[in-house]
């Protein structure tokens, strides 16, 4: 197990390490920065000191350096529209209002997706099983960013149920939770539902039916168990979805996140803020992907044989 | 059992016997298909595409009232049958222009399938067959590609590169390659220890060959439905890109634009961003629907989101 999680944890620097590697040679694609800096007049020893003092006269090689000793000390740049806080402190101040927003839409997904995965195996074939699986297929087809804007139409214009946008109470929370969620419910819906039908029908189930344990137990306890290994194989897929639906979600409702934040970004070009937060999504997603790993193996001994 | 080794002779007869037998199990196949989403596929997406010029009596760009004509509501809300779904806010005639943007929505994601299924076929064949360091190296590169989260690397590459249909199409490749990659190499661990392998090898076969020949027809049906379910998640994240603005530029007729105008316009004029979504969402759900009913056939232990 130990073995495991180190050989885990080397894999998870490497891509980390590489993503510096990418996000830095990007950087370099988008052309001389001190050409941006200076104006049209400047001389070439404007340039030349401005090079000098930005570093750019060094090799590429050292200049990775540089850029990877400023990561390790927490410096991810700086940021044009936001020159007080730093990239860094620009993601950090927006990252809570994300967090919470994927949260809540992952408690939403859980929430409904497994109840209703379950119930659709249990009753297999039945009218209720054929219409989740329909919704379901429908959750995974629709586009969330139009769903946010029709959502917000109806419950928003038309009814005036909910607020359009921005944060605030709870009532802020409902659309942009299942907007973000959508994707979510439908994939957990449907990964537990084909999981529950493998495990109803294995031996230990029957053995359980036999021995005269109710089927309510069987069902919600014994198959559950089991089948619940199935969906967090896929929760590196499901993060990648929130953590993308976030930018769509976030800028149709004016959701103060690191999403929005962003979608302005790149509007405004600034550049390295939008380095920052690659680097810190990708940091947050190869750890989750660890420790989704590790939980996984920690879970499921055949794993933690097979690979050590 | 006497085991022959020599390969069938190739000759022009026998490739074309074996042509027309491959035809006649398309075909079959084809006969076979679910109704439902063929029917929805070729409603929304295959006719509009190859007819658009025939169906459209407007082109995708042109305001035929001029400025006047702008945000006419749908015919059954109030407007006339010369705009079924009504205009937008330059007067364009919707319904036009969702036809044409079926176009849009096929080339990105044939294209795109096709240069990512390339690159990572490849690389996953080569990884699964040799195994050892480049399996290893190869590996890696696809666990670096799938810890980049999607959109920023997407929002990255536009902003270097220009929001545009090239764009597009190397975020679609930069995102799809492993996914092939990595189902592509553990497929070829399968099939590569298969006795027909080993027979092919004693035979003389080169190592390309046995690849090209004997390990790739055997993982093609895994592919299919892979790219099948792929089509859907393309169309999508297309559409998403457009939407924020990092994919395809104005005024092209894309769906994720079309709903972007109507974003802004939501409160006078639901249309105009309600039509082209339900256009992006029927057709992945088509291509859905077809991706599931083909891994039942084909590939039932292929499970995926």
């Amino acid at each position: 197990m130990q073995r495991y999680i180190a050989i885990r944890f080397a894999q998870g620097l490497i891509a980390l390490l590489a993503v510096t590697i990418i996000v830095f040679g990007l950087s370099r694609l988008t052309g001389d920065p001190s050409t941006m800096i200076l104006g049209l007049d400047a001389t070439a020893e404007d340039y030349e000191r401005l090079q000098q003092r930005l570093g750019l006269d060094r090799p590429l090689v050292v200049q990775y350096g540089v850029y990877m000793g400023n990561v390790l000390q927490g410096d991810l740049g700086e940021s044009i529209k936001y020159p007080e806080l730093g990239a860094g402190g620009a993601v950090i101040r927006r990252l809570p209002a994300t967090l919470y927003l994927a949260g809540v839409s992952l408690l939403l997904a859980i929430g409904i997706g497994v109840p209703l995965g379950v119930l659709s195996a249990v009753r297999r074939d039945t009218p209720f099983d054929s219409s989740s699986k329909v919704l379901a297929l429908l959750g995974q087809s629709v586009p969330n960013f139009w769903m946010g804007l029709m959502m917000m139409w109806i419950f928003a214009v038309q009814l005036g149920w909910l607020p359009t946008s921005g944060t605030g109470g709870i009532k802020h929370f409902i659309m942009p939770a299942i907007t973000l969620g959508s994707f979510q419910i439908a994939a957990i819906t449907r990964l537990v539902r084909s999981a529950m039908l493998e495990t109803l029908d294995s031996e230990y189930v029957k053995l359980a039916r036999i021995k005269g344990v109710s089927e309510w137990k069987v069902v919600w306890k014994h198959c559950l168990r089991n089948a619940a290994l199935t969906p967090l194989t896929y929760f590196g897929v499901i993060a990648a979805v929130t953590l993308t639906g976030s930018v769509t979600t976030e800028t149709v409702f004016n959701w103060p996140g690191t999403g929005l934040l962003a979608f302005q970004s790149v509007l405004s070009r600034d550049f390295e803020l939008i380095q920052a937060l690659v680097l810190v999504f990708s940091g947050i997603f190869v750890f989750s992907s660890f420790v989704v790993d590790i939980l996984y193996a920690y879970l499921d001994p055949r794993i933690r044989y097979a690979s050590s | 059992m006497a085991v022959e080794l020599r390969p069938a002779p190739e000759t022009t007869l026998n490739k074309a016997s074996q042509a027309a037998v491959r035809a006649l199990r398309l075909m079959g196949m084809a006969r076979r298909l679910p109704k439902f989403p063929v029917f929805l596929l070729l409603l929304v997406l295959v006719i509009p595409a190859i007819f658009a010029e025939v169906i459209t009596p407007y082109g995708p760009l042109d305001s035929p009232q001029g400025i006047r004509g702008r945000l006419e509501p749908p015919v059954f809300a109030g407007g006339t049958w010369q705009h079924i779904l009504g205009t937008d806010l330059t007067g364009r005639d919707i319904l036009t222009r969702i036809i044409y943007g079926s176009r849009v929505s096929i080339t990105i994601a044939g294209i795109g399938i096709a240069i990512a299924g390339t690159i990572g076929v490849t690389l996953g064949i080569i990884a699964g067959y040799y195994g050892g360091l480049v399996d290893s190296v190869i590996m890696r590169l696809v666990d670096i590609s799938l810890s980049i989260p999607p959109v920023l690397l997407a929002l990255t590459l536009a902003t270097v590169l220009d929001p545009s249909f090239r764009t597009v199409i190397i975020v679609v490749g930069a995102l799809l390659w492993s996914i092939y990659c990595r189902q592509v190499r553990g497929d070829t661990l399968s099939v590569r220890t298969q006795d027909y392998i080993s027979r092919a090898r004693v035979s003389g076969a080169s190592d390309v060959r046995i690849m090209l020949r004997h390990v790739l027809p055997n993982i093609t049906n895994t592919l299919i439905v892979l790219a099948t379910l792929q089509v859907g998640f393309v169309i999508l994240l297309e559409a998403g890109l457009s939407f924020l603005g990092v994919g395809l530029s104005r005024p092209t007729p894309a769906w994720g634009l079309m709903v972007a105008d109507g974003r802004e316009v939501i409160i006078r004029a639901w249309w105009v961003a309600l039509w082209p979504g339900l256009a992006i969402m029927l057709t992945v759900f088509g291509f859905n629907l077809l991706g599931d009913w083909l891994r039942d056939r084909l590939d039932p232990r292929l499970r995926q989101l």
